[in-house]
């Protein structure tokens, strides 16, 4: 099961976060700036495996984003590495040719496409199509229900 | 109204959104910390106003700040203001919002369950969607109790997208509220076969999950998940899968069998790299879980070696990485087949990714054997020499320790070179690890005997040269080696050659500036090596060696007393004082070395690192109690008794000295040089006989190869290599003097060593040395394994649950419904404590329940065989096994006609009751009183082999008659539930335990199982509910019993349902006979009409006792009890 999945950039800034175990504020941010220095401090061309306390970190890096998750002591590494892989798909799939910045200003629909994919830790859909169809219907269902907050009022 | 709107909007003008926030944050790079805390304010006020549209956008900011970092745990309540907010898009901003910031600590949870509730019953498969996703991170155990049951019964929503998520946060329950796990497994079980390969694949992986905690209660899943292995094409279910096996195996031997080749196959033909790992992993855990029962598996292994070695001369480093990891897991049980690939994982010593580097380590460590220890260990020092940075240099030298010391030595063939191993170690710079050499030179030493004398020279050198590990640099670790140095000078000081030489160097004023702990060892050995001089020159007719040696103490001793460190403070001035007393004597002509040597006599053996545990605790000693009024804290550091012998050595961390490392000291000497040739006046010295150094004009002089028996006594000179050349030779010579004489050598080796357990191929390396390691101390009958107990927090742990035993009533989850007339219904009747989940389908549908009447039936006979349980697991899967075919011959049994097997039970009976009519004949006369069975159940006995048969032919016959007599009902009267026993004691039958004695007399024994109340949860709660009870009748007679009839006085209640067209009072037949000592079940169908009253039904059993003389016409009273407790039941409700 995975513990806990987090982007964040060159520069350590987290981009999103997402806990699949409940912890205390504390241990999240001690959590994150462990991640980020030793994510960080990785020489380029080395392997994307580190051992954390018990639990196996898996980092890869897309364009000038990490993309980081701990898996438990028996988890498969590079079952891990294709599930990153599949999120940073849907994530272009859904903003056409991401970048960092949709996700920083989309940082909502990022996570939305992340709950389609993953649930408590756990694949939830493995079909690319439609983790796609759920992410539509569900903004169709919002745009339909969007008031006026979204657009401009003036 | 319309002046609220409009003044809205106008509000709204000037609210920033998500996008400005953002923009604004980046705007201000200078003062974030400023511009954010003027947005919480504003988010504040928009918090504060009624418009949920403000309220969401606000808590949408507020979830990008708390990503920030910062607080946002006021706004909580707001949070779930919004996440009630009916319209989806504000829901959905809720509860991001909501599993972004919530934990167990968030107090407000408690005030989301009814909403969450709602949320989940939706008709909007989104809303409900976005709850389960909410839910699942931050679950509590309080909302997992409220909520598990309308999870459980959204496992079976229409829609597949609701299913899974469902599937999936029933993991998250289970974790926090265990008891649901029993209820909600057997729908779990059912998405396994769900038609959607998303539910499925979450199934998969929820199973997966639990049963990786606790396998053996999903042995039974094992036949279905092969199934599923087969079929799958999905590669991320697949993989879960294997992992799932991977756990299964080690408990059961005979599934990895199974598992072999289909994943050999999978590996074969697998492109997929993830697959291929968890394929080539699970092949690694069926193999070592069955090391010894298969012979022909070499094969696997081999293949397994081979596409690790692919993955590890991968140019993807990750692959490398993985395949180190994965080979290091075969190498406990298979290190052979690792060992051959030595060249490849030497090379990744060499790589520049340090993860990769430590993972060869790893595997370095199982691959030594005596023959390439030194080979190995030569490579690594190597590496010591050339790497960078200190941290991996420290675990390199760690792990040469490991791999050296391991299983007691085991490899090291020549301690003379592990000694000269771990004094070249000594001179790392900056290593951490001085206490590691420290102690495994005092291990070596202590240990092996034979080694003492090298080692005691090896160590008087180091002292010697202390100056270059106590230089000037920051090299605090090392001089650690010099406490082990000085106390093996001390304590085996009879081996020393110069011992004066060595005292001497111990009482160097440059001594002083060691840490305190190494002091006092230095002038305690100090003493013993004193006490060996006397020894020597004791009978000399000049003492004046002696003498002068007392002189050299107290010149030198006085600086140790004025100390700052107690411990080196307190021995000195003892031991000055011991020989002032001693030079006055001396004086005298007296003969004191006798005495002083025996201050210091006695062996020291090791003591097992467990041994202090295991000292048993004196009766009536409370070792947390104070004896006296709790000490201050600097007290305890003198408790410390005797750190002196202690393996780890108390750190000190505090250094006041500084040391020269070779090169540095060599750059130094030279420079000097070179400034003395330029100085004229200085006088040129010739060159020093230890090293040569390139000074020019030196090199005309002829260097004489000294050839010292004795190593060189310049610390530094790498010696260990000489060790490999002479141990190659040794081995030569010994290879050529075996061809000699065999028989010799044999015994010989037989004396050599205890521990010597390597390899066969090893066995012809016989160790340099006579080597006798000393065995480790330990207290009287005890035991060195340790029991190592689990971590009690361990969260899985509440998940070790039993998940075939049936369901009982207790275990229901708690429902809340709305909808009184379930309340009412008295659907939830229920005649005692427990449902089995099995019967619970049985009266729904016909067909289901004659499958699993079967299974259970099958499970009893077998387990009456057996008596072990999971050996189920496997016939399923193993069609050839013998269990199988018995059950497919009952089941053949049961397909012909009963005739004949009713001839069969003719003649049985009635040869059993030629031999004991007397008995038969006996309780004839008190046929009302239950009476003690004992003479019929010993007869029984006799008759066991053939009674199990004839049970097995009863019930599938009974079970082929069953959905006849499907309406037929019987009465069973719980009044005294006396649990059973007189059968079970001689053969335990599990599942009957949940029978409770309804009634008994000489002739048959009534059982009605408590759990076997079933009600249709599908059909029939609205109108009445139906009360399915179970009834065993066991003829504990000699004579045939037949013609048996049921009747129950039915109440205003609960009624016995009898087939149409009968009267209310009539009796139903048992649709069986029974023949001397078997059983039989019998179901019979209730209904009753209200919950709220308990009922006690009497009924009553007629039946005719046959024999071979005469027949008689017996009947047996008895209770049914219902209790009102015993009717709830969980109603899943279908949406």
């Amino acid at each position: 099961m995975m513990h806990f999945l987090l982007l964040f950039s060159r520069q350590g800034k987290l981009r999103l976060q997402k806990w699949f175990l409940p912890l205390p504020e504390r241990e999240r941010k001690k959590i994150v700036k462990d991640m980020t220095t030793m994510v960080l401090s990785r020489k380029p061309r080395t392997c994307n495996f580190l051992h954390w306390k018990d639990l196996k970190i898996v980092y890869k890096r897309y364009a000038s984003l990490y993309f980081c998750c701990a898996l438990e002591n028996k988890d498969n590494e590079l079952l891990a590495l294709e599930i990153l892989h599949r999120y940073v798909e849907l994530l272009d799939k859904y903003f056409g040719n991401v970048c960092e910045l949709d996700i920083i200003f989309n940082f909502e629909k990022a996570y939305f496409i992340l709950d389609e994919f993953l649930m408590g830790g756990e694949i939830q859909e493995t079909s690319k199509q439609s983790i796609a169809k759920s992410v539509e219907a569900s903004d169709m269902l919002q745009e339909t229900m969007e008031e006026y907050m979204s657009k401009p009022a003036f | 109204m319309a002046l609220k709107i409009v003044k809205g909007s106008i509000d709204r003008m000037f609210d920033k959104n998500l996008q400005d926030l953002v923009r604004g944050i980046r705007n201000h790079k200078e003062d974030e910390a400023k511009y954010i805390s003027t947005c919480i304010d504003e988010i504040k006020q928009e918090l504060k106003q009624d418009n949920i549209a403000v309220k969401a956008n606000a808590v949408c900011k507020l979830t990008y700040l708390q990503m920030l970092g910062y607080d946002v745990s006021w706004a909580a309540f707001n949070i779930v203001e919004v996440m009630s907010s009916s319209k989806f898009t504000y829901k959905r901003i809720g509860y991001l919002a909501a599993s972004q910031c919530f934990h167990e600590g968030t107090d407000v949870i408690m005030l989301t369950t009814n909403q969450i509730r709602k949320d989940l019953s939706s008709p909007h498969q989104y809303d409900t969607g976005v709850a389960l996703t909410g839910l699942s991170c931050f679950v509590t155990p309080d909302l997992a109790r409220d909520l598990a049951n309308d999870i459980m019964t959204l496992m079976s929503h229409t829609k597949p997208y609701i299913r899974k998520k469902a599937v999936l946060i029933m993991y998250k329950v289970f974790l926090k509220y265990p008891e649901s796990l029993r209820p909600a497994f057997p729908r779990l079980k059912e998405k396994l076969e769900d038609p959607d390969p998303g539910v499925q694949s979450a199934a998969v992986n929820v199973i997966c999950e639990l049963a990786r905690r606790n396998p053996k209660n999903y042995l039974s899943l094992a036949p279905l998940f092969f199934k599923l292995m087969t079929s799958s094409t999905n590669n991320w279910v697949l993989i879960k899968i294997i992992k799932l096996f991977g756990a299964l195996t080690p408990l059961e031997p005979r599934l990895g069998k199974k598992l072999i080749e289909p994943l050999t196959n999978l590996i074969h033909s697998t492109s997929a790299m993830s697959l291929l790992y968890e394929c080539v992993n699970t092949v690694i855990a069926v193999l070592i879980s069955l090391s010894s029962g298969m012979p022909n598996h070499s094969a696997s292994i081999q293949l397994c070696v081979q596409k690790l070695r692919i993955l590890i001369e991968d140019s993807d480093q990750n692959l490398k990485y993985l395949g180190l990891l994965a080979m290091s897991k075969i190498l406990k049980t298979h290190p052979k087949s690792v060992q051959s690939h030595k060249d490849l994982i030497l090379q990744c010593l060499d790589d520049k990714d340090e993860s990769i580097r430590l993972r060869a380590l790893d595997l370095l460590y199982g691959m030594v054997s005596k023959k390439n220890l030194m080979e190995i260990v030569k490579k690594l020092m190597l590496h010591v020499d050339k790497a960078e940075g200190t941290t991996y240099r420290d675990e390199l030298l760690t792990k040469i320790i490991d791999i050296c010391s391991q299983s007691n030595y085991q490899y090291i063939t020549n301690f003379e070179w592990y000694i000269s191993i771990l004094v070249e170690l000594t001179r790392l710079e900056g290593t951490r690890h001085g206490h590691l050499i420290a102690s495994q030179m005092l291990d070596v030493a202590i240990r092996v005997k034979a080694i003492r004398g090298f080692a005691v020279a090896q160590m008087a050198t180091l002292l010697d040269n202390a100056h270059l590990l106590t230089g000037n640099t920051q090299r605090n670790g090392i001089c650690e080696v010099l406490y082990a140095a000085a106390w093996i000078c001390g304590e085996f000081s009879e081996h020393l050659e110069d011992p004066m030489q060595t005292l001497e160097a111990m009482l160097r004023p440059k001594v002083a500036t060691l840490p305190g702990h190494i002091q006092a060892v230095y002038v305690q050995n100090a003493a013993k090596l004193f006490a060996t001089v006397l020894r020597k020159h004791e009978g000399e007719t000049d003492s004046h060696a002696a003498q002068e040696t007392s002189q050299l103490l107290i010149d030198r001793l006085p600086l140790f007393v004025q100390s700052a460190n107690l411990e080196v403070q307190e021995r000195a001035s003892c031991i000055l004082q011991l020989v002032k007393y001693i030079q006055k004597l001396q004086q005298k002509k007296v003969e004191v070395a006798e005495e002083v040597t025996a201050l210091f006599a006695g062996e020291l053996n090791p003591v097992a690192p467990k041994a202090q545990k295991k000292v048993p605790v004196p009766e009536g000693l409370d070792l947390d109690a104070w004896i006296n009024k709790p000490p201050s804290e600097s007290e305890s550091e003198d408790e410390k008794p005797k750190a002196v012998f202690a393996k780890e050595e108390p750190k000190h961390s505090r250094s006041r000295h500084t040391e020269v490392d070779e090169k540095e000291l060599a750059r130094r000497r030279e420079a000097r040089k070179r400034e003395q040739a330029n100085n004229p006046f200085y006088i040129k010295a010739s060159p020093s006989s230890q090293k040569v150094y390139d000074a020019p004009g030196v090199e005309h002089i002829p260097v004489v190869q000294i050839d010292l028996s004795v190593p060189l006594k310049v610390p530094g000179m790498p010696m260990s290599d000489q060790y490999l050349k002479l141990e190659e030779e040794r081995r030569q010579k010994e290879k050529a003097e075996r061809k000699k004489e065999k028989k010799k050598k044999r015994e010989k080796r037989g004396k050599e060593r205890k521990a010597d357990s390597g390899p066969e191929s090893e066995e012809d390396i016989a160790p340099a040395h006579q080597v006798d390691i000393v065995t480790e101390e330990m207290p009287e009958n005890a035991l060195p394994s340790d029991d190592d107990d689990k971590d009690p927090n361990d969260p899985h742990k509440a998940l070790d649950i039993d998940l075939d035993k049936p369901l009982a009533d207790s275990e229901k989850l708690p429902v809340r419904t709305h909808r009184p007339e379930v309340l009412k219904s008295p659907a939830e009747d229920r005649v005692n404590e427990s449902i089995p989940q099995e019967t619970k389908k049985r009266s729904g549908k016909e067909k289901k329940e004659k499958k699993k009447g079967k299974e259970k039936d099958r499970k009893r006979s077998k387990e009456e065989k057996k008596k072990k349980k999971h050996k189920e697991v496997e016939e399923e899967l193993l069609e050839s096994h013998p269990e199988e075919a018995v059950q497919s011959e009952e089941t053949k049994e049961a397909a012909t006609p009963p005739t004949s097997t009713s001839a069969e039970e003719e003649t049985a009976p009635s040869s059993a009751a030629a031999v004991d009519t007397s008995s038969a004949a006996a309780p004839e006369s008190e046929p009302d009183e239950p009476k003690d069975a004992e003479p019929e159940d010993t007869k029984s006995s006799k008759h066991k082999k053939k009674k199990q048969k004839k049970e097995k032919e009863e019930k599938e016959k009974k079970k082929k008659k069953r959905h006849h007599h499907h309406h037929h009902h019987s009465n069973a009267g719980g009044e005294d539930s006396v649990q059973n026993g007189t059968v079970e004691e001689e053969e335990p039958l599990p599942p009957m335990s949940n029978y409770f004695l309804l009634a008994e007399n000489s002739y048959i024994k009534m059982m009605k199982e408590d759990a076997d109340q079933v009600y249709d949860i599908q059909g029939n709660h609205q109108d009445e509910s139906k009360v399915v009870v179970s009834v065993i009748f066991e003829n504990k007679s000699d004579s045939f019993l037949k013609s048996m009839e049921f009747n129950v006085l039915d109440s205003l209640n609960s009624k016995l349902q009898r087939p149409e067209g009968a009267g209310a009072h009539d009796s139903l037949t048992v649709p069986f006979q029974l023949p001397p000592g078997i059983s039989n079940e019998a179901h019979f169908v209730f209904s009753v009409q209200s919950i709220v009253m308990p009922q006690k039904l009497k009924g009553t059993l007629t039946f005719i006792v046959k024999s071979d003389e005469s027949s008689t016409h017996e009947k047996l009273d008895f209770k049914l009890h219902f209790t009102c407790t015993s009717y709830l039941i969980t109603t899943p409700c279908y949406l």
